[in-house]
């Protein structure tokens, strides 16, 4: 490739007295242009308010569509009076002068989108709305067909779903929980002494841990991690047409997809709430071994006779909603990815965030409904 | 092709040059002393059957994937050479229509021919505009689409703006994935007259992989056939036609048949 070095390598102007000759050489195209393009362009834009001016093509060497587009250009988008050029040149030029004049003018903008966008808002919520409760209404209709039906329960599926959102989640929710554990025994711990309280740390750690904590620790990580794969598992089956080929062969998508989904993580999280908890208070048990002296021994003994037993219940109850809440929205947000790349990445921000935002208000309501449930007064 | 032309081909520069190349997953041996020359101005058409690495090939060439051993080279300069620059040249040289079309699902068809042209930096918006309804002129899409989302398209009509988008730079040098499979006999037939003519109108050079018989049959200047995990057979048509493999008599047996039932037509 021959490299040029300034503007002025891509043309001549020859002046033999009658014209002006404007003679274009060398590579015009895109590749050889490179950074020169624009001033080029200003150049010959300059030379062509001359109208008289020859413009003498037949020395390019090469030109690509981004060359005569240029040229295009600089002739204010028609041809000029006194042109010469090779024949594979005016057909290109022949294609640009044929161009359909279609203006690809942008949308206007609507004066009312205000209104617009909140009436969007509000259609998306029903849509969203509506659509969980007829997922819901489905698989009532899938329980009592399996019911009836014993010997088709997807079981396989199911017990995939448990190793998969369960048995994997252990690790992730161990550490947290753990973490938890501690920071809460040593902040409570601090303060308790001042009162010399120590002994209520069991107390302290025991209730909120199994009654609120450990739920919630759970539910969150478990929407983040196994609800986002799950939305984006539906949607990429989407976009790959696996969706299609599983209906095309009679397989039900609530039957062999959701339904798993659902009963699998409604199986695991209370199994998870237990082991987070469990995690949970020996993490607070170590603190405070370590900043009260209190004695594991101690801490195991009184745990039951400081912590009412439907604490634990309670617990695992909304583990068990949580669970299948978070499924539920997963699936939901899943099946309604477009085949596109950016309808997926859009569904899964969505599911996780309203999966953690309806962990929190299930866990409200559950503090309302139950508030005398497990509390010693 | 006539004899004139081929001596012309003979004579023209490599775009490509392939030694002895060998690839190698795991065990399972692909590729093995293989080496092809690519020459300016040809289209070359890549045979063999499936499982025989014509698509492990292809991803070489276009540095999607790196050879256990041997070298790639295009353009003259190595695939692999770790120079940035160079790379970024090499890419902007060569166009690739894929199998599936690939275009941005996000991005209108519009945006999906300008992505390349923006990206360069030294184009202004109108100037893109020019061009991408030039390209999207040459590959015979009307304006009124220009405005739609992949998923709006029909087959055909994604295969021909992917080759709008693979055309955008006005490579030198265009890879075809498939460019017919998925399309009816029509689309196809009109999609190679389509080809042949950006190959006029552009001088490009082509790599193409086909199973396609009529495909490869109108447009092949060369027809490289992998079996045995290299090269066996480069050379117009007639000369591959009678060269004496299993693969070779068993591909071209199935076009056979397809004559006799057009001439039982008749």
């Amino acid at each position: 490739m021959n490299k040029h070095k300034s503007v002025r390598d891509w043309y001549q102007l020859v002046d033999d007295g009658t014209v002006q000759r404007l003679i274009l050489t060398g590579n015009l195209t895109l590749a050889a242009l490179d950074n020169n393009f624009r001033q080029l362009s200003g150049e010959l834009s300059r030379h062509a308010q001359n109208t008289r001016i020859l413009w003498d093509l037949s020395d390019i060497r090469r030109m690509d569509t981004a060359g005569i587009v240029l040229l295009w250009k600089v002739w204010g988008e028609k041809r000029p009076d006194a042109l010469i050029l090779r024949p594979e040149h005016e057909k290109m030029l022949k294609r640009i002068e044929n161009l359909p004049k279609a203006a690809l003018g942008l949308k206007r903008g609507n004066p009312f989108w205000p209104i617009h966008a909140i009436g969007d808002q509000f259609l998306l919520l029903w849509a969203n709305l509506s659509g969980m409760i007829r997922m819901v209404g489905q698989l009532a209709l899938d329980s009592l067909f399996f019911l009836r039906h014993p010997a088709l329960i997807p079981w396989r599926e199911i017990s995939a779903n448990l190793y998969r959102t369960g048995a994997q989640a252990l690790g992730i929710t161990a550490l947290v929980g753990f973490l938890i554990g501690i920071v809460l025994s040593y902040l409570s711990s601090e303060q308790l002494q001042m009162f010399g309280a120590d002994i209520f740390i069991v107390n302290i750690l025991g209730i909120s841990i199994i009654r609120e904590l450990g739920p919630l620790l759970a539910a969150i990580l478990v929407a983040g991690r196994s609800g986002s794969s799950m939305t984006a598992q539906l949607g990429v089956m989407r976009v790959t047409q696996e969706l299609d080929a599983l209906t095309v062969m009679g397989i039900p998508h609530s039957q062999r997809l959701i339904f798993p989904k659902i009963i699998g993580l409604g199986l695991a999280m209370p199994l998870l709430v237990l082991w987070t908890s469990a995690i949970a208070l020996t993490g607070g048990m170590v603190a405070a071994e370590i900043q009260l002296g209190l004695s594991y021994h101690y801490f195991v003994h009184t745990l039951p006779e400081s912590v009412p037993i439907g604490n634990l219940w309670l617990g695992l109850g909304k583990g068990v909603v949580c669970g299948m809440a978070i499924a539920l929205i997963a699936c939901h947000f899943g099946l309604r990815i477009k085949p596109n790349t950016e309808s997926l990445g859009e569904g899964t921000t969505t599911s996780v965030v309203t999966s953690i935002t309806i962990v929190i208000i299930i866990d409200a309501i559950f503090a309302i409904a139950f508030s005398d449930v497990g509390i010693v007064r | 092709m006539s004899e004139l032309s081929d001596k012309l081909m003979n004579d023209a520069p490599c775009i490509i040059e392939i030694e002895d190349l060998q690839t190698r997953f795991g065990q399972h041996i692909v590729h093995q002393d293989l080496s092809l020359d690519v020459r300016q101005g040809e289209i070359l058409t890549l045979i063999g059957g499936s499982g025989s690495g014509k698509t492990t090939l292809l991803r070489q060439m276009l540095g999607l994937e790196t050879p256990t051993a041997g070298t790639v080279k295009i353009f003259g300069s190595s695939r692999y050479n770790g120079n940035l620059a160079l790379n970024k040249s090499i890419r902007s040289r060569t166009g690739v229509l894929f199998q599936q079309g690939a275009l941005f699902s996000a991005l209108t068809v519009y945006d999906n021919v300008a992505l390349p042209l923006r990206e360069l930096r030294i184009l202004d918006e109108k100037t893109i505009h020019d061009l991408v309804m030039v390209k999207l002129n040459m590959v015979a899409i009307e304006p009124e689409h220009a405005h739609k989302m992949p998923a709006n398209l029909s087959g055909g009509m994604i295969k021909r703006v992917s080759l709008a988008r693979a055309l955008a730079l006005d490579p030198e040098l265009l890879f075809l994935d498939e460019p017919t499979a998925g399309l009816d006999p029509e689309l196809s037939e009109s999609f190679v007259q389509l080809i042949l003519d950006m190959r006029r109108e552009l001088g490009l050079t082509i790599v193409m992989v086909t199973h396609d018989i009529d495909t490869l049959a109108a447009l092949s200047d060369r027809i490289a056939v992998l079996a045995d995990r290299r090269v066996i057979a480069a050379g117009a048509l007639e000369e591959i036609y009678r060269y004496p493999h299993p693969f070779i008599t068993n591909f071209f047996k199935t076009m056979h048949k397809k004559h006799q039932l057009n001439d039982n037509r008749k």
